[in-house]
């Protein structure tokens, strides 16, 4: 029997990258980093590292073995941190990050960015002997010794190989420090019936017989299982003095039940470890490989031998609430805090405490019991609206998420441009649906790297303005009221009022006396008509695929809004909604279908009075709602449906507002008001205009919810066509009567 | 538990047989169905389940053999009315009138569609040399619906490719 290891290569891969996101952010912090930092940038490198070489991926394995050398060197104060280094590992980060993905899809990656980081990382390492400053270096030298004796207790926690860990390459590494003796203990081990393949109930005894290892580099194996076995490091060798460490006196038992192999036999070890399958093997051939080059490469370190770094709880444990929002082919998937999972729970628990008290009810009902009944399906309602909170909030995660890239980016994007800029984050635990999340991704990167690219001025035009040479960018996240708000915010030069009226002129977008309100000007950075090349070098306003970002952004049922002061720097507003998955609708009836109307999107309802209706050029009609005119349309008549109401007068309409323009849906009832859940007609069918989605009512029957941008839109293309056809005709008429 | 208990558990090849099971054979089974007075049939495997007629929400400006979505336990499944699509005769609603929700699982996507007949008639066992290519001479269905043709009896039984009726770019606007 065979350990299938195939089954955790998914687990390694979300391990990775989070990794990867851990090494990225604590290399951007590192220039005020501590020693701290460089633990874990060095941890993740480690597991991603051991990681690989179980699996077998030896190019990852190969290529992050350069980059833990060249940490390892950091971490041990040989080698300054400079800025040389941190841009390399931040490139060797992308390089993993390349190859993971590549591992995870699949798929083939391009080589030679990998080939080019290595060889600067070899370059540095080879340079790093030479110039290696012992500034940091601490003096806790331990004195050499000859002929050492250690003796070492290894009690794992049984589920320690499942944490990708393997203790036959811990003895393998220990192997390169000495001579080594292995006692493996099976007194644990149960009967064959009772052996759950993938635990480990086997101990070990280890001597260690070593010219120069000190403890530190013993336990520096061990580091990585450290939090998982019990470790007793024995010094026997009466000539030396006992490390100050905690060091365990206790003399080790000859136990009962004890075999004696040597290392090489380890490999057939009746555990289940040992039936792994060839993978195993391989990794720690590969492993034992790699420890000799460690070894080489390592060799003026150990003789040094600096203060080691205690393994501190590893700084990627604290992270295990991120989920790395990547991979395109998975079929995604949440992690939980367990809290939220808890409260769901006990819902659960309170909803089927109703449920039997409902039940109880009912079965001999009378009408005395009116009361307890209406008590009953109010606690009901009750247990069912918690619930469906519980749901949601499953769904929510930190912004966070979305965020931890710009750090990166804004490194990225300063360097490209030679600004200098920082980098505020605000409020990035408050929580979002993951679908949005997944989706407001690349309009936010587009809106940063605008408020880089336009908004910032370099240093000198900002110093002429008296302004600090430093830019800064704040990102911002909050709840207001239904719906969370992300702001980008820069100091920089603020949109150009004149430029972009000039420009939208040119483009023919508005008329030259028309009088904007400056936010009428600015929404105009969002036309497509200031997307084109040209319009980037002629103003100085912002204006790259931002229809792209307005339209990716009400896509998710958000808005966007810009605020600029000449001078002060820009504002972008996001105004998205919770979630997705569920809508508040007010039903209206239109013959006798029964449509959704997202209630966000409505101003107001109202019965419409005849003298308040006009019609103007030819058959618009429009609705006076105090000082609006407002378009009326009806719904009947675009969706080709019988209905009660087929004239306006006394309509009932429902005033709604899209892209700031607002008009009337004729309908012929108003029903109730509910939330309801949104179902995809794509999944099986396909996108309907004017139709965002369907829902199932309480009936169980199904309703559409209008798209209510798509039905604005639907009516001007079907008034354009009539005026075209109108115009049509009448040019007809004109040549006839001319003829 | 032991392990000779846990092999005395394992029970004996042919020890346990399903009921009413010996109506499986070799070969691919259909279902058929009848539109008009014609039958046809279809992959019995794609059957995800057969519905009494109800009337389905309609879907604003979609064609008329579109008859609408339903609600199958959550899930908006479209309704196509296979008569009108093929232009078969005149549908009625009768108390035979079913929908028979087909799923077909391409590369990309699954979908599943339901489609109004006017009543189920059997299930037909065919094996692959029994299929008969379709003549291409008249027939008012577009021939890369049809599969082939099966002979039962005296009659013909025209096999309708599920990947075909589940292409919805066939049912769109138009």
């Amino acid at each position: 029997m065979s350990l299938d290891l195939s089954q955790f290569i998914p687990t390694f891969l979300e391990e990775s990258f989070e990794g990867l996101e851990l090494m990225e952010s604590s290399l951007l912090n590192l220039e005020h980093g501590d020693d701290e930092t460089i633990n874990s940038i060095f941890r993740a490198a480690h597991s991603i590292k051991g990681g690989a070489g179980t699996f077998g991926f030896g190019h990852v394995t190969d290529f992050t073995h350069l980059v833990e050398t060249l940490l390892d060197e950091m971490r041990d104060g040989r080698r300054e941190i400079k800025n040389e280094e941190v841009e390399v590992l931040l490139a060797s980060v992308d390089c993993i990050r390349l190859m993971i993905e590549a591992i995870q899809n699949d798929d083939d990656y391009d080589p030679s960015s990998i080939e080019e980081t290595s060889e600067r990382l070899s370059i540095l390492l080879a340079n790093g002997e030479d110039n290696a400053s012992d500034g940091k270096s601490v003096a806790a030298d331990e004195p050499m010794l000859l002929g050492k004796i250690w003796q070492i207790t290894f009690i794992p926690e049984h589920h320690l190989v499942q944490t990708g860990n393997d203790p036959l390459l811990l003895f393998n590494a220990l192997e390169d420090l000495g001579e080594l003796i292995v006692l493996a203990k099976t007194e644990q081990l149960p009967s064959i019936t009772e052996i759950d393949v993938e635990e480990l109930y086997i101990h070990w005894q280890l001597t260690l017989m070593s010219d120069n290892a000190s403890e530190a580099d013993i336990r520096e194996v061990f580091e990585w299982v450290e939090d998982e076995c019990e470790l007793d490091i024995n010094l026997l060798s009466d000539d030396t003095p006992a490390p100050p460490s905690s060091v365990d006196e206790q003399p080790v038992n000859k136990a009962p039940n004890t075999i004696t192999v040597d290392s090489e036999t380890i490999e057939e070890l009746p555990s289940h470890l040992n039936e792994a399958d060839v993978a195993l093997e391989q990794a720690a051939s590969k492993a034992l490989a790699e420890q000799e080059v460690a070894a080489e490469n390592n060799a003026p370190a150990q003789s040094s031998s600096s203060q080691p770094t205690q393994a501190t709880k590893p700084a990627a444990k604290t992270q295990t609430s991120k989920t790395p929002a990547k991979g395109k082919g998975d079929t995604g998937s949440i992690r939980v805090g367990v809290d939220k999972v808890d409260s769901l729970i006990n819902l659960v628990g309170e909803l089927v405490i109703t449920q039997s008290m409902l039940s109880e009810l009912g079965n001999d009902f009378d009408l005395s019991k009116v009361e307890k009944l209406t008590a009953g399906l109010e606690q009901l309602l009750q247990n069912t609206k918690e619930l469906q909170e519980s749901v949601m909030r499953i769904r929510m995660l930190p912004i966070s998420f979305a965020f931890n890239r710009f750090p990166r980016l804004i490194h990225d994007l300063a360097k490209k441009t030679g600004k200098d800029i920082e980098l505020i984050i605000n409020g990035e635990n408050t929580e979002l649906d993951k679908t949005v999340m997944e989706q407001i991704g690349d309009p936010l990167v587009h809106l940063v790297r605008n408020a880089v690219d336009h908004g910032i001025e370099p240093a000198d035009k900002r110093l002429a303005a008296g302004k600090s040479a430093q830019g800064t960018i704040w990102l911002d996240a909050y709840h207001q009221g239904g719906s969370i708000v992300i702001e980008i915010k820069d100091d920089g030069g603020g949109i150009n009022r004149e430029a972009v009226f000039n420009k939208a002129l040119e483009k023919g977008l508005i008329d030259a006396n028309a009088s904007l309100t400056d936010q009428q000007v600015f929404d105009l950075i969002f036309e497509p008509g200031f997307s084109t090349a040209q319009a980037v070098s002629d103003i100085s306003g912002r204006g790259v695929g931002m229809d792209v970002v307005k339209k990716n952004i009400q896509a998710l049922g958000g808005r966007i809004q810009v605020d600029s002061v000449p001078g002060e720097g820009s504002t972008f507003k996001v105004y998205l909604p919770l979630t997705l998955a569920i809508l508040d609708g007010q039903l209206v009836k239109v013959g006798d279908e029964v449509f959704v109307v997202p209630l966000i999107t409505i101003v107001e309802s109202l019965q419409a009075k005849a003298d308040l209706i006009n019609r103007v050029s030819g058959d618009m009609v429009l609705y006076r709602l105090r000082e609006d005119n407002v378009p009326v349309i009806p719904i009947f008549e675009l969706f080709n449906l019988p209905a009660e109401h087929q004239t306006v007068d006394n309509a009932l309409m429902v005033v709604v507002e899209a892209d700031g323009q607002k008009v009337g849906l004729m309908v012929d009832d108003l029903l109730a008001q509910q939330q309801v859940v949104i179902k995809s007609l794509k999944d099986n069918y396909q996108d309907v205009a004017g139709i965002s989605g369907a829902t199932i009512l309480g009936d169980g029957s199904v309703a559409m919810i209008l798209d209510i941008p798509g039905i604005i839109s639907m009516a001007q293309k079907i008034a354009a066509e009539k005026q075209a056809e109108r115009i049509a005709n009448y040019s007809k008429a004109l040549e006839g009567a001319v003829n | 538990m032991d392990i000779q208990a846990l092999a005395k558990d394992i029970p004996v090849e042919g020890e346990y047989s399903l009921e009413g099971i010996d109506f499986i054979t070799n070969g691919e089974q259909y279902l058929t169905f009848l539109l008009e007075n014609e039958q046809y049939a279809v992959d019995i495997l794609c059957v995800e389940e057969i519905r009494s007629w109800e009337k389905p929400t309609r879907i604003p400006n979609s064609p008329s053999y579109v008859k609408g979505v339903i609600n199958m336990r959550g899930v908006i499944v479209p309704i196509i009315d296979l008569r009108l699509k093929f232009g078969i005769g005149k549908p009625e609603y009768t108390e035979t009138t079913v929908v028979i929700v087909l799923s077909y699982e391409s590369d990309e996507h699954s979908r599943t569609i339901g489609f109004v007949v006017d009543a189920v008639s059997d299930v037909l066992n065919a094996e692959e040399n029994e299929i008969k290519n379709a003549p291409t001479l008249g027939g008012v269905i577009p021939h890369h619906y049809v599969d082939g043709l099966v002979n039962v009896g005296d009659g013909v039984v025209t096999l309708l490719s599920v990947e075909e009726l589940q292409q919805i770019e066939a049912h769109s606007i138009g």
